[in-house]
């Protein structure tokens, strides 16, 4: 029963990913079909890929008649986050992780993903992971499909209005988070203001790339200025909430 | 070059960067440094990925500005991930209206 538990409330807390994921693979349906995929492969790449920056810059890419070699280091730069957020994550698996239930919920490491389960209270059970992915992937699918079958169905001034969903989760996420600790409001202020600069001052680095680097100077940042106190309990013995 | 070939190396790629981390670390990571970092990591990284592209995100910064205004609003009073994020969307919609 515990099990079952942990998927529904996976599958609960991936819901507000999932209807944010709707309008923007939305637009990655739109995209696709732009640049001359097919319906089933605009749909294919959403399934296999599960990234909206990546996708969208592959798509570029494939309309445009680029190289593998071009498609692989993009995906690669952009998609690099991934890899540390799959690292922040593997920090707080609960025992019942073994290499399957890795190499399955890899599949899923999503911004949004990520950031929900990062801020899961408790350890994270393999199956509360594939509730939310399931039901993230089934809205970033769901959204490539009708994207590529229904056009402009949308006026515009709602598939507008619904981009800026995504960011808000982000924002619900990170200011409970910096209003309870002092620290992390700092390093988010940095962050920012990296951002900022990176945005503005040097607009050749790409999106995916300035992620990575002002997360990691703001993260850097943060470790040097107010490093985390020593664990004050055995981690072994934590046990998962759900 | 097929379609189907892009996608193949899109989704390898993006699945080894994935996996390798998530799958490959086990330990604990003891220090303090480190876990420091992976701290602050999540936060650092949803604060740059959100700012400043949150107010290019509904093609009109006016609309784009109040959302995130109103999502900063409820988010500081806790309200739940879904309540803030259709909210932002709505005040984006009804701003529409006005500019």
């Amino acid at each position: 029963m515990n099990r079952i538990r942990s998927f529904k409330r996976g599958a609960a807390d991936g819901f507000p990913i999932c209807l944010g994921y709707l309008s923007v693979s939305f637009g990655i349906g739109l995209l696709a079909m732009k640049a001359g995929m097919t319906v089933v492969q605009a749909v294919i790449l959403s399934l296999t890929n599960l990234t909206s920056a990546g996708q969208a810059a592959g798509i570029g890419i494939i309309a445009a008649g680029g190289t593998l070699l071009e498609t692989a280091l993009t995906q690669f730069v952009i998609n690099l986050r991934y890899a540390l957020m799959g690292l922040s994550l593997s920090q707080k698996l609960d025992k019942s992780f073994g290499t399957p239930q890795r190499l399955l919920v890899s599949y899923g490491i999503t911004d949004e993903v990520f950031g929900v389960s990062s801020a899961f209270e408790g350890k994270l059970r393999p199956e509360y992971m594939y509730g939310m992915i399931l039901v993230a992937t089934a809205g970033w699918v769901g959204g490539t499909l009708l994207g590529a079958l229904a056009g402009e169905a949308l006026p515009a001034s709602v598939t507008n209005a619904l981009g800026i969903m995504l960011y808000g989760m982000f924002i619900a996420i990170i200011i409970p988070a910096a209003k309870k600790d002092h620290k992390v409001f700092c390093v988010i202020l940095i962050a920012v203001g990296f951002s900022l600069l990176f945005h503005y001052a040097m607009p050749f680095i790409t999106s995916g790339f300035a992620v990575i680097i002002c997360a990691l100077l703001a993260a850097v940042a943060g470790a040097v200025l107010f490093p985390v106190p020593d664990e004050e309990k055995d981690p072994e013995t934590e046990e998962g909430v759900l | 070059m097929s379609v189907w070939i892009y996608i193949l190396v899109m989704a390898a790629v993006t699945y080894l960067i994935r996996m390798l981390p998530f799958t490959l670390i086990r330990g604990k990571v003891r220090s303090r440094f480190f876990r420091s970092l992976l701290y602050y990591i999540p936060y650092a990284v949803l604060a740059a990925m959100t700012f400043p592209s949150i107010f290019y995100s509904t093609g009109n910064t006016v609309t784009a500005v109040v959302g995130t205004a109103v999502a900063l609003l409820l988010a500081w009073y806790r309200m739940p991930l879904i309540v803030v994020a259709l909210a932002a969307a709505g005040a984006a919609f009804v701003t529409g209206f006005f500019v």
